[in-house]
């Protein structure tokens, strides 16, 4: 199953991920016939601030997500194509429950047509194989996506780097038989 | 690997550029995908350290910069400063010009003369110098000060060049409108100063501004440039030249020459020619001086030099490993140049001190010494023939040919050979009775973004067709006659039967007997001035405005910000634009309005976005049709 992964060391606080949804989501999927369309298509992605930190808040598509279980009507679903937590807008009556309960502030009520409006994971672009919008918009690689897998395993990796880095700098250290095999093997 | 296709030639260059690991434009474009869309929509403001600001375009987010600027003012600011580079650029490259030719004046530049002295007593007697009984020279100095007194002057009349150029029905609406333009120099200082962070917040006021910077490019640079391009180094006449990279020659010395100021290109090919012999001696056949991007335009329009390569071409040019010397001046030159020359034995010299790149050969070129510096200049390449001699090169076989030269007065000059006494009279006649529908002029540069569409192509196709006449200038010139849109034979390929009877009686009293092409070249981008003087002459023969003729304007692949400013002396003229891809204006509603719409009332004129080719080829047929139910032929 894939996820999105944000880096919040990485965002710049650009916008381009708030642009590129409103635009996905939008009849023309066109920046400059988005802008002209009425309603104006709304983006599932905030860039929020923390501290000196700038972050994209958008939904996680919770594996026991809280607003599946506190929607009364049934609206909100788990689409097991992508995994992704999903709003069946025919179903949806917007008494923003799912908002209510939801922990990251991902949900938002569009009160123009009484639906409430979600991060849906673009599955039209996920059929074509293309990445969600947000993170093929991300100019920095502060959004990613990918196996759940490979992305806590590259976590893994850079914890494991980090560690060894650290035990590389000390200076009071001495060789160790292990040491020298690697230094064998870097030869 | 690219995702995108382009023409053979291009191609086999990129293929060969990513075959040696060498990163190009293209590939540079795809790590910038997607562009910002706060950038493109023009609603990021940067004027002051309590921002960057910028102005959400679905209405969620801030829909005010901290200042409280909005988004029409944000966008109407930023535009003004687009238009201030484009101007500037102009109004430098003129200025160095004038100021070129008042050291020869001066007797301080002995490599340059008069060289169409015809030019120099129109522009005098326009200017109101009296010239009987004083020497050429003293004309020229006289010539000079009406120019500097163009960004110098501090009384608020009008330019000189402004009075010199501008046509009388125009000039008139300009003061009606409270735009005219005393000072260069004030206007782009004034520019940034209203601009910055406090100053004008309203957007039509703006958007006025940007109006008069449009005049300040046409007349106190395109113009100006031209004019005195022309005195110096005489006004093209018809001719033929071949293009595309194939014109390079492995076995010999082969200098590029790239940018757009001629006051150099000249001295390197007058020196290129007189250093044959020396270039022999070493092993080569011939000193072969090829054209990158304008200047190469201006050296086409005067002498026939082949033209290597358009812009987006200036790279693959250097991916041959067959360039010896690239030498640049000003304006369009890629900072990775550089990295690609040092892959192969190619010197790039750079030669304006206010335009360095690391990794360069910088050879100050000053025109009080240009003899020996282009000397020095041609020696360096041939040096570097040398040390290139026998290595392998890869130069596409692929030419093509075409006309070039069609200045103002070449044109006059055939239309004369019709019909002496009134020679716009044929031309007048044949629009008047649909032969020729309608005209169009090109301008601007290749876009990396639109160039695999072909649009330049598709759109002039498209318009032949319907039996509208292309002119052309700069980089766009270069890809129509790449296309072979500027060869006789583009005639009866491409035309509808009414351009193509045109262009064949035209051809007939050209001289060779064939056909005219149906795409002119006019000349580099500051020729655009050329396109301006032609269609004020046309206005003014058939007694209306510049915007009731069955014409309109395009840069059909918007570059640079150069673009951005003759774009709107075009539309200060009363032209229809049609311009892609859109420029930055879409996140106002204020300037989307005037400029597409409102402005209509104003100058006659109007911008058009449009990205496909055929769709922009018949929207710009119907605004012709229009003109024409209006005008009642």
């Amino acid at each position: 199953m894939k996820e999105i992964f944000i880096n919040i060391e990485r965002c710049t606080a650009c916008k381009s991920c708030e642009i590129a949804c409103a635009v996905e989501h939008s009849l023309s999927k066109e920046l400059f016939s988005a802008i002209f369309e009425t309603p104006l298509p709304a983006k599932r992605v905030h860039v929020e601030k923390a501290f000196s930190f700038s972050y994209p808040v958008k939904c996680m598509h919770c594996a026991d997500a809280a607003c599946i279980a506190g929607c009364p009507t049934g609206a909100m679903y788990r689409n097991h194509e992508f995994g992704s937590v999903n709003v069946n807008t025919d179903k949806c009556m917007g008494c923003w429950m799912c908002a209510m309960v939801c922990p990251f502030g991902a949900i938002i009520p569009d009160y123009g047509i009484k639906v409430a409006q979600k991060c849906d994971f673009c599955p039209d672009r996920l059929r074509k194989g293309d990445e969600p919008a947000c993170v093929e918009a991300c100019p920095t690689n502060a959004v990613t996506f990918g196996e759940v897998k490979e992305l806590f395993k590259s976590k893994r990796l850079l914890s494991a780097e980090r560690a060894a880095k650290a035990v590389l700098v000390r200076e009071d250290k001495e060789i160790t038989p292990l040491e020298m095999l690697r230094n064998i093997g870097n030869i | 690997m690219s995702m995108k296709t382009f023409d053979p030639v291009t191609q086999s260059l990129i293929n060969r550029a990513e075959e040696m690991g060498i990163e190009t434009g293209i590939n540079r474009l795809e790590s910038q995908l997607p562009q910002c869309g706060f950038g493109q929509l023009g609603s990021c403001c940067r004027m002051c350290y309590m921002g960057p600001c910028r102005i959400d375009p679905f209405g969620e987010g801030a829909s005010k910069g901290v200042c409280g600027a909005t988004a029409d003012v944000i966008v109407c600011r930023n535009l003004l400063r687009e238009e201030v580079g484009g101007a500037a650029s102009h109004v430098g490259h003129a200025r160095h010009v004038v100021l070129a030719f008042q050291k020869m004046v001066e007797g301080k530049a002995p490599g340059y003369k008069i060289t169409d002295r015809n030019k120099l007593m129109e522009i005098a007697s326009g200017l109101g110098i009296k010239t009987e009984g004083k020497s050429d020279m003293g004309i020229g100095k006289e010539v000079v000060d009406k120019a500097l007194e163009d960004i110098s002057n501090q009384n608020g009349e009008p330019m000189n060049w402004l009075k010199l150029r501008a046509p009388s029905r125009e000039f008139e609406m300009w003061k009606e409108q409270g735009i005219l333009v005393s000072n260069a120099h004030n206007e782009i200082e004034e520019a940034m100063h209203r601009t910055s962070m406090g100053n004008d917040a309203d957007p039509v006021n703006l958007l006025l501004a940007c109006l008069k910077m449009g005049l300040v490019d046409g007349y106190a640079g395109l113009n100006m440039a031209t004019d005195f391009h022309d005195i110096l180094f005489g006004t093209p006449q018809i001719t033929t030249v071949e293009a595309n990279i194939g014109v390079l020659d492995k076995d010999k010395v082969n200098i590029a020459i790239h940018g757009h100021n001629p006051v150099l290109s000249e001295k390197i090919l007058e020196w290129a020619f007189k250093m044959k012999e020396e270039a022999k001696k070493r092993g080569a056949l011939d000193i072969n001086v090829v054209g990158v991007c304008c200047t190469g335009n201006e050296l086409t329009m005067r002498h026939g030099v082949p033209l290597a390569a358009h812009n987006l071409q200036s790279e693959l040019v250097l991916i041959t490993g067959a360039v010896d010397a690239m030498v640049v001046d000003m304006q369009c030159i890629w900072p990775s140049l550089a990295m690609i020359a040092e892959c192969f034995h190619t010197k790039l010299i750079t030669t304006e001190p206010f335009v360095k790149i690391p990794g360069a050969i910088h050879v100050p070129f000053d025109v009080e010494h240009a003899d020996e510096e282009a000397k020095n200049i041609v020696m360096m390449a041939i040096d570097s023939f040398e040390e290139r001699k026998g290595e392998e090169v890869h130069i596409p076989k692929e030419k093509s040919v075409g006309f070039a030269g069609l200045s103002v007065e070449a044109i006059v000059g055939v239309l004369k050979k019709i019909n002496s006494s009134d020679p716009l009279k044929p031309l007048i006649d044949n629009i008047a009775d649909g032969n020729i529908y309608g005209v169009v002029g090109f301008a601007g540069c290749p876009s990396i973004k639109l160039r695999d569409t072909f649009m330049t192509e598709k759109m002039t196709k498209e318009l032949l067709k319907n039996n509208v006449l292309v002119v052309t200038t700069g980089c766009t010139a270069q890809i129509c006659i790449q296309a072979g849109l500027m060869d006789s034979s583009a005639t009866d390929k491409y035309c509808g039967e009414g351009l193509k009877t045109v262009l064949h009686a035209l051809g007939k009293a050209a001289g060779p007997d064939v056909p005219l092409p149906p795409v002119w070249h006019m000349g580099s981008c500051v020729d655009n001035a050329r396109i301006g003087t032609l269609l004020g002459a046309l206005a003014d023969r058939m007694g209306v405005k510049i915007s009731q003729l069955p014409v309109a304007g395009s840069a059909p692949e918007l570059v640079q910000e150069k673009a951005v400013s003759i774009g709107t002396w075009f539309l200060a003229l009363g032209l229809f634009v049609h311009i892609a891809p859109s420029p930055r204006i879409l996140g106002s509603p204020v300037a989307t309005n005037v400029l597409t719409k409102d402005l209509e009332g104003i100058t006659g004129g109007k911008v058009y976005v449009e990205l496909d080719p055929v769709k922009a080829a018949a929207g710009i047929i119907s605004h012709i049709k229009h003109k024409r139910t209006e005008l009642g032929i």
